[in-house]
């Protein structure tokens, strides 16, 4: 059975309280971890920062909630109050102040924390079938459209709605 | 034929969905794989615990592989890890060294204090920097470092006996290996 | 009343469940009318059990019985009396038990409404139903039975989640589920349908009221579930592509196109097998939804406790049901494309068109949510799908549609005449077109707003047209059938919505400011005083309370009370102060204070100016009201003796020959 490390400070985990058991280690176990927790001073995902100017502000914004928070998986590193998150949202600040662009963020990022980081999937072999995939699916579906538009166009005289038509679907529509 | 497509497709699904199940049972699903795997380790530069004004770097080390074991005294699981990291740790053959993260030194102390105090060396991150040169994002997580500084295993979450015989101990017998 | 007794009534339940699917199957395979005359009276048995055994559960809460380990789990003696009924269905176990009872709704009804059926007809249709039963059944009683005990007894339970504590989340999974499994009822169809080797379309009309009103239900669900987000999850966001959201927008996406092919193959005979495969579809997606969420499969938010055992029983359920069903559709679907022709230019084509986008936009959000499956199955590594994939490609796809939206209801069936088509062209064009403009010079030339006006006016224009036209030329009392109405509000919460999502996600303002008290902000417009925090409390929770006093032009908007709670068991929950408009909203949350010593002192503060942002709930309440009043067109209650007997005729001569 694996035990899971203290989800606590991830707001959206767990939203149904089915906790997980670990053979009796259990209950008493995560419900310290609660209380540790609400004793540590709980990290915040609102945290003040000396932005130069609003267009920076909105850049930051912009790329942390592009970025995975690695402890609380389910939520932007915007959103995230997990200690890692606020340490790597004051990093992305601090690098933004030294002048790096957001790709050299994003790399050095990836480089630590592996492309899970990146809720915007990069365009590798790996990922073809995810980006192209739809694509792919489109134009299948597009194909079998125009064929099923094609051999209906071409079977039979067209009924309108003015024909005399007594199958049950006569209904009475006039629209 | 094309009125089969649908049920072969949900089919693949059916199989895709099996793996997962069994994966899930192998594996922990949060645990993020570590891109610093087979490369070296970051360079670092971090004061001892019980000795603050001396420093440890990462050529210090070189030589000697070693098990870097990511700690905290808030952290629950740790104490879940410790145990076993006092019964094994001295047989496994390599160093262990501690790494006590974003955690006050009188409260890393006063934890060791209390559970015991299995490593060779400790070395204390308080800001939490370095931390994330390793990719680390929470404890417990475990790194084994060979003697050239490269990370060769990592670990994320406790150290279970399970997890020894099963990865850890292999892992450094594979080190052996290669560099008597 | 002991929760044994609520056990027994499952196991009753699951016997009922039994003979109400066997039993009619074998008779109407047999022409047996006694096995066939089962099913109604053992659906009204079945539902008779499990009511018995959610009610025994929900006074298990109300009695605050902590014997019972569900109880103890998810209520303690503080938790508000409504919260504990919420709390019935707050965890995995209970909410399985909430989606059997409405399953049984959902089957009593249709016993009910289905009088005039062909027998051999409904009573497949019923027995359908009566296996999804066995099949849930099953799952709760082995695999995860609500009555289990707990004992010794603690003195004190241990609370419902914090975030769950709320109105939007105790309505939501009841609408959610009644959306999940009323399309079972078009399944059910569907299935009978092709049991029975139908060759007349007259089913169809039947189904299309139940499944107009299960798309209604699931619209209402998705809104409920967006707007509690944003309420309770504290960051103001209303929609994340996370995986159980995903879970049920696919479904939603195929319900959608299962209605409007519902309507072609109703109306013109064509698009049988198309409709048929949907309903299976849909059904499918929502039974895979529920498999997602308990299977640990997927790291998501919903993660209901994840054991392997409960994965792989849902899993072989999904297998047995959906690949039953989609290996009798590939034997027994319809071979001869059927009904009316129809030109390039028609309303069935448009119709087409967009199923074609939902069902390609439905796959693409399936392959989004499962590809870090995928990834991990192939070796390709770690990877996170999330909004910048779904939040592109979506819209991508669904920008035909709204292009094609105004021309649908003016197009004929089979032959659509180009002039009509032009005129809307130009009158919405140049519509959206002017006001585009307008725009331009109100949301600092902001792409996104501008597009949103455009589409909005674009949309509305079209059905204004529409209903203009239905006016001039229709007399008195048959201008708007009940379906076509429904159709002009749906399209009309499309623009809505659009409009909603497009402007708020362009103009919205946000900031994480440090505040002393006496400070002010300025956000959007809008002045933000901070008045300072204090202590509050409230039945099960303590909270620091700030107050944050709004103004606009020295004129008093409101006063804000976004608080931090701690629970009784220590989690902490932040309950942002929403300032709820018809154009905008106003949002503060608290963050923490300066000095964790004085909390009267200065804070951390994120304030928000979302406009529009209502809009997008609105728009979707539309939508849920124009499929709940499609639904109600007397066309389709079977009331007109010489069709439904036309139609008895048609389908009995068909049972006879299968």
């Amino acid at each position: 059975m694996q035990l899971f490390r203290s989800s606590a400070p991830c707001a959206r985990i767990n939203l149904v309280s089915g906790l997980i058991r670990a053979q009796g280690v259990l209950l008493s176990v995560l419900l310290a971890t609660f209380l540790v927790f609400a004793g540590v001073a709980h990290a915040q995902a609102i945290e003040p920062m000396p932005f130069a100017n609003h267009a920076q502000e909105l850049r930051f914004q912009h790329l942390t909630q592009q970025l995975r928070c690695p402890m609380c998986q389910n939520e932007t590193l915007a959103d995230s109050n997990a200690p890692i998150a606020r340490d790597l949202r004051n990093q992305i600040f601090q690098m933004m102040q030294q002048g790096k662009n957001d790709d050299e963020i994003k790399q050095y990022l990836v480089a630590r924390y592996s492309d899970f980081v990146l809720y915007d999937p990069p365009l590798t072999t790996g990922t073809w079938l995810l980006w192209f995939g739809p694509l792919l699916i489109l134009l299948g579906g597009a194909g079998a459209v125009l064929v099923a538009i094609r051999k209906r166009s071409r079977s039979g005289t067209v009924t309108t709605e003015a024909s005399t038509d007594n199958a049950p679907t006569d209904n009475g529509d006039d629209w | 034929m094309n009125r089969l497509l649908p049920f072969f497709g949900f089919m693949l699904l059916v199989v895709l969905f099996g793996f997962g199940i069994w994966w899930n049972t192998q594996h922990d699903q949060n645990a993020i794989p570590s891109p610093l795997l087979d490369k070296p380790a970051p360079a670092f530069s971090l004061p001892k615990l019980y000795e603050p004004t001396q420093t440890v770097s990462k050529a210090d080390l070189l030589g000697k592989p070693y098990l870097l074991n990511v700690f905290a005294s808030w952290c629950v699981e740790c104490g879940v890890e410790h145990p076993v990291l006092e019964a094994e740790g001295p047989s496994l053959g390599v160093q262990l060294v501690g790494y006590n993260y974003k955690d006050a030194p009188a409260d890393a102390k006063r934890w060791l204090a209390e559970h015991g105090n299995p490593y060779n060396l400790l070395i204390a991150d308080e800001p939490g920097h370095t931390a994330i040169d390793f990719g680390v994002y929470g404890a417990p997580e475990s790194f084994l470092i060979d003697a050239k500084g490269v990370i060769r295993y990592k670990h994320i979450g406790p150290l279970t006996p399970d997890v020894m015989v099963k990865e850890l101990k292999p892992a450094i017998a594979a080190l052996q290996k290669d560099a008597p | 009343m002991t929760p044994e007794l609520g056990q027994l009534a499952l196991i009753l339940a699951l016997l009922l469940a039994l003979a109400q699917s066997i039993l009619p199957l074998l008779g109407a395979w047999r022409g047996n009318r006694a096995l066939m005359a089962v099913a109604r009276p053992a659906a009204a048995g079945q539902a008779v059990f499990v009511a018995f055994a959610f009610g025994i559960l929900a006074w298990a809460f109300l009695r605050f019985d902590f014997s019972v380990q569900y109880v103890a789990d998810n209520s303690n003696l503080a938790l508000p009396w409504y919260y504990r009924i919420a709390a019935v269905w707050g965890a995995h176990e209970g909410s399985l038990l909430l989606w059997i009872l409405i399953l049984n709704v959902w089957t009593v009804a249709l016993a009910a409404f289905s009088q005039k059926l062909p027998e051999v007809f409904a009573s497949r249709v019923i027995a359908v139903m009566g296996l999804i039963a066995v099949g849930f059944l099953a799952f709760i009683i082995f695999t995860s039975d609500p009555f289990g005990r707990l004992l010794p007894m603690p003195g004190d339970g241990a609370d419902l989640n914090p975030v769950l504590q709320d109105p939007g989340m105790t309505f939501h999974p009841p609408m959610l589920y009644m959306g999940y499994v009323g399309f079972s009822v078009a399944f059910a169809f569907s299935i009978a349908a092709l049991l029975g080797g139908e060759l007349e379309q007259a089913w169809v009309r039947w189904a299309r009221p139940w499944t107009n009103i299960a798309w209604a239900f699931l619209t209402c669900g998705i809104v409920a579930g967006s707007w509690w987000a944003y309420a309770e999850l504290g960051w103001g966001g209303w929609w994340f592509w996370d995986p159980v959201e995903n879970a049920s927008f696919m479904p939603w996406l195929v319900g959608l196109a299962l209605i409007h092919a519902q309507a072609v193959t109703e109306k013109r005979g064509s698009l049988r097998a198309w409709t048929i495969l949907l309903s299976i579809f849909a059904f499918s997606l929502s039974l895979l939804g529920t498999f997602l969420v308990r299977s640990g499969v997927l790291t998501s938010v919903h993660a209901f406790a994840s054991d392997p055992r409960r994965g792989i029983f849902i899993l072989a359920f999904l297998t047995i049901v959906v690949g039953g069903s989609l290996l009798l559709y590939a034997l027994r679907a319809p071979k001869v494309a059927g009904g009316k022709s129809f030109k390039v230019v028609s309303r069935e084509t448009v119709l087409l068109i967009g199923n074609m986008m939902f069902a390609v936009a439905a796959a693409m959000v399936l392959l989004g949510t499962l590809f870090p499956l995928i990834g991990d199955a192939l070796k390709l590594g770690r990877v996170s799908v999330g909004p910048p994939y779904f939040g592109f490609l979506f819209p991508l796809l669904m920008l035909p549609v709204v292009l094609l939206l105004p021309f649908g209801p003016f197009l004929r069936w089979g032959k659509g005449d180009t002039p009509a088509l032009k005129q809307v062209l130009l009158r919405a064009g140049i519509a959206a077109m002017a006001c585009a403009i307008v725009a331009t010079f109100f949301v600092d030339g902001q792409l996104k707003a501008i597009a949103g006006v455009a589409s909005l006016v674009w949309l509305t224009v079209g059905v204004l047209l529409y209903a203009v036209k239905r006016w001039r030329e229709m007399p008195r009392g048959r201008r708007y059938p009940a379906e076509m109405a429904g159709m002009l509000l749906a399209h009309l919460g499309v623009g809505v919505f659009v409009a909603g999502v497009l402007l708020s996600e362009s103009l919205s303002v946000t900031s994480d400011v440090r505040m002393a008290p006496g400070q002010t902000q300025h956000i959007g417009g809008y002045d933000f005083r901070f008045d300072g925090a204090h202590r509050a409390t409230g039945p099960n929770w303590r909270a620091d309370q700030g107050v944050v006093t709004v103004t606009r032009d020295s004129k008093a908007i409101a006063v804000m009370h976004p608080q931090k709670r701690t629970y009784l068991r220590g989690q902490v929950q932040t309950e942002s102060a929403v300032n709820a408009g018809i154009f905008r909203d106003l949002y503060v949350a608290l963050g923490e204070p300066m000095d964790a010593n004085n909390i009267e002192g200065a804070w951390s503060l994120r304030l928000y100016y979302k406009p529009f942002i209502r809009w997008i709930w609105g728009g979707g309440l539309l939508m849920m009201l124009g499929g709940f009043v499609c639904a109600g067109d007397r066309r389709f209650r079977i009331k007109r003796a010489a069709e439904s007997e036309e139609a008895i005729a048609g389908l009995q001569v068909q049972e006879t020959h299968a």
